[in-house]
């Protein structure tokens, strides 16, 4: 039984429109997954679903996490059974610092563990833990302070996603466009950071365009996602090859083209 | 910390926790409504001079001149002839916590305020209806001549120190609950700060509303010397009844050439208890004077605290925080008054409105002719949490000045989706998300508060969160 089962998923938007049209997929823990794709091919929507973002509906298929569909679990439910998203865009909490954020969610995921009991973490173990990670993810001491995401720059938005990662311990990462916005040694940090966490305890999902983030997170597997569907899937190797051939040579040549 | 975030959300879904009531065992309680006969019984129980006696009566007479003012909140409620204008708790004000009479000292212990006196204030008093039954001030405080004593026996003790101040900066014909107040008021607290003296721990005093259908009319002069500071903190709260009580206060201060002073108010009456204050004070030549003003309980609140700024380099401060819930309005905000040259003033609001609460920002910032160089900043933030809930602004601007450097800004928001999501999806619940952007929101202002207050704060709003969302 893999960690994460996604069975013949399709999902659409409020207004109906299909999105994600079918796709199945398992990743378990140890393993590195990559969803490659181009921009609007609904690989942010699959990320969103997983996490049990309200505003997109699972018309068919299941995902299951254990072995237990996690479909009417709403998001907080998902994430303290082990799901984290590092979002593309994450948003500003203007008013609560990254501090006071990252130990009010261990404290839920705690909670959760504990069967419901309250076990808040000690805070010199939390500063303990805190301190590593950002040394780690050479995330500046004073970011701790600020206003979780309020004016931070793309940059840090990344690291500070990674940061939460770090600290709230998932078994399965879903990570959407992480590359996006990092020069290349904060990539090379972040990434490092990833494939650190990845091992008998996480699994990771690296949904990119490019292939670039794949050169610091080697990935086991490889899935080619084109218009709401894996038209392809394979090793590292097929990362190499959407970058050198692009993704038109995995295009479905539309039903009755008219170019 | 006192309090960890798990603890205060494990209290989400408590009730209003000051809701108990004592037993009504007074020494002495007026009866129902309002006539000469009262007011000057009142003044007779007293024992109080001629002019108070006067004062009062003259009060009076504005006070049924004046008609219900229209505008703000929805005031057709109050009965004036159904309230108790005058109650006596206890025959003599206690030094201990241990002298007060047991259900009232239980009062204290149950809203925590003996522990909060040894830790971290300098002084405190404290009114049970319309009475002072405990006050007391550090001993050293004393030694350097602080006077913080309840405004009766300000009166008594002081009386030419209050006759030069009472009623100058707040005239008894002010508006008619200010005339309602100078009629009938009673304990309250009168603060005197000589000069350069600087008291670094906060002194409080803490309002309890026991009796139903009881009117509170509690009167604080604060005069701050020359270079003096202090720091002044209220907190409110009242028991649940059916039908509606009445708070309605006047403060006066005097804040004197390069003093400072700060006046921090946690009103959390419960949701029965009209709530109009008038709060105003003077701030002279390089005196800096702040309204901290948190308004989380009452039915209808009108309270505008208000600042006039009458010497060269004085400043002024409003912080306002409004939380309105089922059933209630808080109609609150602040003014600045500038009349001297080079004065600098800043007023933020935050307000959020739930569950068919409503929340207005009314303010008045004005600039008179002379007072060049005159610096303003009027911030509002509103967040509305749902449908059904409401928030206006209403700032008034009059300037007659044309060197001067006026901002206004406002902002309307709502807890998006999207940020909710982003908070549950680190495994915070729908609950936990929604209070943690609400305390984000009011952050400005609770940073200014002392630690503990600041938690108490966030708990307040935690309580007020439940069943908000979902």
């Amino acid at each position: 039984m893999a960690l994460l089962e996604i069975r013949n998923l399709h999902v659409s938007t409020e207004d109906g429109t299909e999105i994600v049209r079918g796709i199945d997929l398992s990743v378990d823990t140890d393993e590195v997954h990559a969803i490659m794709g181009p921009n609007g091919s609904g690989k942010s929507t699959l990320a969103y679903a997983l996490m049990g973002h309200p505003a997109y509906q699972i018309t068919e298929g299941d995902i299951l996490l254990d072995g237990e569909s996690i479909l009417e679990l709403e998001a907080d439910e998902r994430a303290r059974r082990g799901l984290f998203l590092a979002f593309q865009y994450p948003h500003a909490v203007p008013g609560v610092t990254v501090a006071s954020f990252l130990r009010t969610a261990i404290n839920a995921t705690r909670k959760a563990k504990a069967g419901g009991e309250d076990d808040p973490i000690k805070i010199p173990e939390f500063r303990k833990q805190l301190d590593a990670a950002m040394k780690q993810l050479k995330v500046p001491k004073e970011m701790a302070g600020r206003y979780l995401n309020d004016g931070f720059s793309g940059g840090e938005k990344k690291r500070v996603e990674i940061l939460q990662m770090a600290l709230l311990d998932p078994r399965l990462a879903i990570l959407d466009e992480t590359d996006s916005g990092l020069d290349i040694d904060a990539l090379r940090i972040v990434a490092g950071g990833v494939r650190e966490l990845v091992g008998p305890a996480m699994g990771a999902l690296v949904i990119t365009h490019y292939q670039r983030i794949l050169n610091y997170i080697k990935p086991d597997f490889v899935h080619v996602f084109v218009d709401g569907r894996i038209v392809r899937e394979g090793g590292p190797e097929l990362a190499e090859q959407l970058e050198a051939e692009g993704y038109e040579a995995f295009t479905p040549e539309p039903v009755g083209g008219e170019a | 910390m006192a309090t960890t975030e798990t603890q205060v959300v494990g209290e989400i879904g408590n009730e209003y926790r000051y809701g108990f009531h004592d037993p009504e065992d007074y020494f002495f309680k007026s009866g129902r409504g309002l006539t000469r006969e009262v007011v000057a019984a009142i003044s007779e129980h007293k024992n109080e001079p001629q002019w108070m006696r006067d004062f009062r009566l003259k009060s009076l007479e504005y006070f049924e001149a004046r008609p219900m003012p229209t505008w703000g909140g929805d005031l057709s409620g109050i009965d004036f002839d159904n309230i108790y204008y005058y109650i006596k708790p206890t025959e003599t004000q206690a030094k201990s916590w241990e002298d007060l009479p047991p259900d009232i000292k239980q009062t204290w212990d149950r809203l925590g305020i003996p522990e909060a006196e040894r830790k971290f204030l300098a002084g405190v008093g404290a009114q049970y209806e319309s009475e002072v039954v405990y006050h007391k001030l550090q001993a050293d405080l004393e030694a350097k001549g602080v006077l913080f004593l309840d405004m009766d026996s300000g009166l008594r003790e002081h009386e030419e120190l209050v006759r030069q101040y009472f009623g100058t900066i707040i005239p008894q014909n002010d508006n008619k609950f200010a005339a309602l107040n100078s009629a009938v008021w009673s304990g309250g607290s009168f603060i005197y700060v000589p000069p350069g003296v600087s008291i670094e721990m906060p002194l409080q005093a803490y309002f309890r509303i026991n009796a139903e259908n009881m009117g509170q009319f509690e009167r604080t002069l604060i005069i701050v010397d020359e270079g003096a500071y202090v720091h002044y903190v209220e907190g409110c709260t009242a028991p649940i009844y059916t039908t509606d009580s009445l708070h309605s206060a006047v403060v006066e201060i005097i804040v004197k050439p390069g003093a400072r002073c700060r006046y921090t108010t946690i009103q959390n009456w419960s949701n029965n208890v009209y709530n109009l204050v008038t709060k105003r004070a003077v701030a002279y030549e390089n005196a800096t004077m702040e309204w901290v003003d948190g308004n989380l309980g009452s039915k209808q609140t009108m309270k505008y605290p208000a600042i006039w700024l009458m010497g060269e380099g004085a400043h002024g401060e409003v912080l306002s925080i409004a939380f309105a819930g089922d059933g209630q309005h808080q109609d609150a905000g602040g003014k600045a008054v500038h009349v001297a040259p080079n004065t600098s003033s800043v007023i933020t609001s935050k307000s959020i409105s739930k569950n068919g609460g409503r929340s207005s920002y009314r303010g008045l910032l004005e600039v008179a002719k002379g007072a060049h160089g005159a610096r303003s900043k009027v911030v509002c933030d509103a967040l509305i949490l749902d449908e059904d809930s409401r928030t206006d602004t209403y700032p008034y601007i009059r300037i007659d000045e044309n060197d001067v450097d006026i901002g206004h800004e406002a902002t309307v928001s709502k807890i998006g989706e999207e940020q909710l999501f982003y908070l549950m999806s680190r495994g915070l619940s729908e609950a936990e998300a929604a209070a943690m952007i609400v305390s984000g929101f009011v952050e400005p202002i609770t940073k200014e508060l002392p630690l503990e207050y600041a938690v108490e704060m966030n708990r307040l709003i935690q309580l007020q969160m439940e069943g908000s969302v979902g």
